[in-house]
């Protein structure tokens, strides 16, 4: 499985022809506490650089852009009980939804790990 | 986000933030913590132990005339209380008043006890608001009084059921003052030094708590005296803001400004009763048509039914949506566990329990107004019959 990440924060990570997606440690760092995530709904077809989801956290509200184009296959309804699990576990309990990707070459445009890091070193 | 502070003013505790691992943002012109390790986390803090804020943006100055009479008169002319009546040791909220009604800044006045400050009132204004206080004071100030502004000062907030604990073994004369008391004291430094400060036991979080001033030089030794015990850590603008909204406490250019009116914003507490009956202050035609009419809108408690926070600026609505009021503060109360908002409605959707919609992101969303505060105020009062 690869994770790749966005400029604006997401994680991608592939298996197959399903992409999970949540928001970075960094972002979830930078929102501070995380207190309500409202996610799309099993069915929703999404193209890359929409609007798909909104998180709350005490001080703001931010909206998620969808890194990649698809299908949503699933969301993580637990965050809806626990929104603190975007900040404990961003990357694997925290993570937000499910897409069956339309085009996987979109991931190309995606960083992977190492120039995420560098990139987030230039912020 | 990326902002550059080093164009922002500091406070004298800026190395000490930044040494504990504050994250420093932007705020009325200054660099201060909003947060250090989350703002739920330090919010609970404050109000089970004690939280230690830093509060040295916020203006501190001096009223001062040859006598008390003298200087109270001359704050009365622009705010409400009774200021003569007020007793040296003692600590009022009020706020600048403009002719029509409106607050120009909420701020607290302490009288200290003393020949050395005898004619002298110290005052603390809102930082986004205190040059344009300053202003508005000194215009209508009559010969002989002046306004000084104390730049040499740094004002620490120590506040939640521990303080008092906390801050009695380092100056044991603190624990016998009440809720909105003033004194001189000298507090311990664990260096062998101590500090002269002033202080009150007040705060804007619904807790118990002091505020404390003391000079530039000897602030950052105060903080680590007051940090090194177990029950305090330190607490940024963020957990402040989200224990004043749950403690229902108006924040300037919030939930009070140029246009609102005491009476609206429910703070008729603080327009004195001898006041009232002289009707001698700024805007008094409206203040005192609202203190007998009702006024037509009122600041109330928002709770929303769902989980997201509503914030400020989304419309209130009332029976067939129509528009009755706005939020002007919200977020996530940590200690009601949800989200909380306050806004103004119209009289009509003003009583507890009305049921309301808040249009929020998210489309319009049901609400219920709640009394204020939505957590209990925990001040250190004096036991009843006490005369204060």
């Amino acid at each position: 499985m690869t994770t790749r990440y966005s400029k604006e924060h997401e994680w991608v990570r592939l298996d197959g022809d399903t992409a999970t997606i949540g928001i970075t440690p960094f972002a979830a760092e930078q929102l501070g506490d995380v207190v309500f995530v409202e996610l799309p709904e099993k069915g929703k077809v999404i193209a890359k650089g929409d609007e798909v989801a909104v998180v709350e956290s005490v001080k703001a509200a931010s909206e998620v852009y969808a890194p990649v184009s698809g299908e949503v296959t699933d969301s993580n309804a637990a965050l809806e009980d626990a929104p603190q699990t975007v900040n404990e576990a961003p990357e694997g309990d925290g993570w937000f939804f499910r897409v069956k990707l339309s085009d996987k070459s979109e991931l190309d445009g995606l960083m992977d790990e190492a120039a995420y890091k560098a990139f987030c070193e230039e912020l | 986000m990326a902002t550059d502070i080093s164009d922002l003013k500091r406070t004298p505790l800026f190395e000490l933030h930044q040494e504990l691992g504050g994250r420093m943002v932007p705020f009325a012109g200054y660099a201060m913590p909003v947060q250090y390790d989350g703002i739920i986390g330090e919010h609970h803090w404050t109000r089970d132990r004690a939280g230690l804020f830093d509060v040295s943006h916020m203006g501190q100055r001096i009223l001062s005339a040859p006598d008390h009479e003298t200087v109270a008169k001359a704050l009365e002319r622009l705010a409400p209380g009774d200021f003569q009546g007020l007793k040296p040791g003692r600590q009022r909220y009020t706020f600048l008043l403009l002719d029509n009604g409106g607050i120009v800044d909420d701020l607290m006045v302490a009288r200290l006890a003393g020949e050395a400050d005898e004619g002298r009132l110290f005052m603390v204004f809102n930082a986004s608001r205190k040059e344009i206080d300053d202003d508005y004071v000194r215009e209508h100030l009559p010969d002989g009084v002046t306004l000084e502004a104390v730049e040499d000062r740094a004002l620490l907030a120590l506040q939640g059921p521990a303080a008092a604990e906390v801050l009695s073994g380092l100056c044991p004369e603190v624990a016998d003052l009440t809720f909105m008391q003033a004194a001189r004291a000298e507090i311990l430094l664990g260096d062998g030094r101590s500090a002269k400060v002033h202080l009150s036991r007040s705060g804007y979080t619904g807790e118990d708590g002091f505020e404390i001033s003391v000079a530039a030089d000897e602030a950052e030794a105060l903080a680590r005296a007051l940090l090194a015990h177990e029950a305090v850590k330190p607490i940024g603008l963020g957990a402040r803001d989200s224990l004043r909204l749950e403690a229902g406490l108006p924040l300037y250019g919030h939930d009070i400004d140029e246009t609102t009116s005491p009476v609206e914003a429910g703070l008729r507490f603080a327009i004195a009763k001898a006041r009232r009956e002289r009707g001698d202050f700024p805007g008094a035609g409206r203040i005192l048509a609202e203190l007998s009419d009702g006024p037509q809108r009122r600041l109330v408690g928002l709770k929303p039914s769902g989980r997201a926070p509503v914030r400020e600026g989304a419309q209130i609505l009332g029976a067939s949506d129509s528009v009755v009021g706005e939020v002007t503060s919200g977020g996530f109360g940590p200690t009601v566990g949800g989200p909380v908002a306050m806004g103004y409605v119209d009289r009509a959707y003003a009583d507890p329990g009305t049921e309301l919609h808040l249009a929020g992101r998210r489309g319009a969303e049901p609400a219920t107004v709640l009394p204020l505060p939505f957590v209990p105020h925990c001040y250190h009062r004096p036991k009843s019959g006490a005369k204060q």
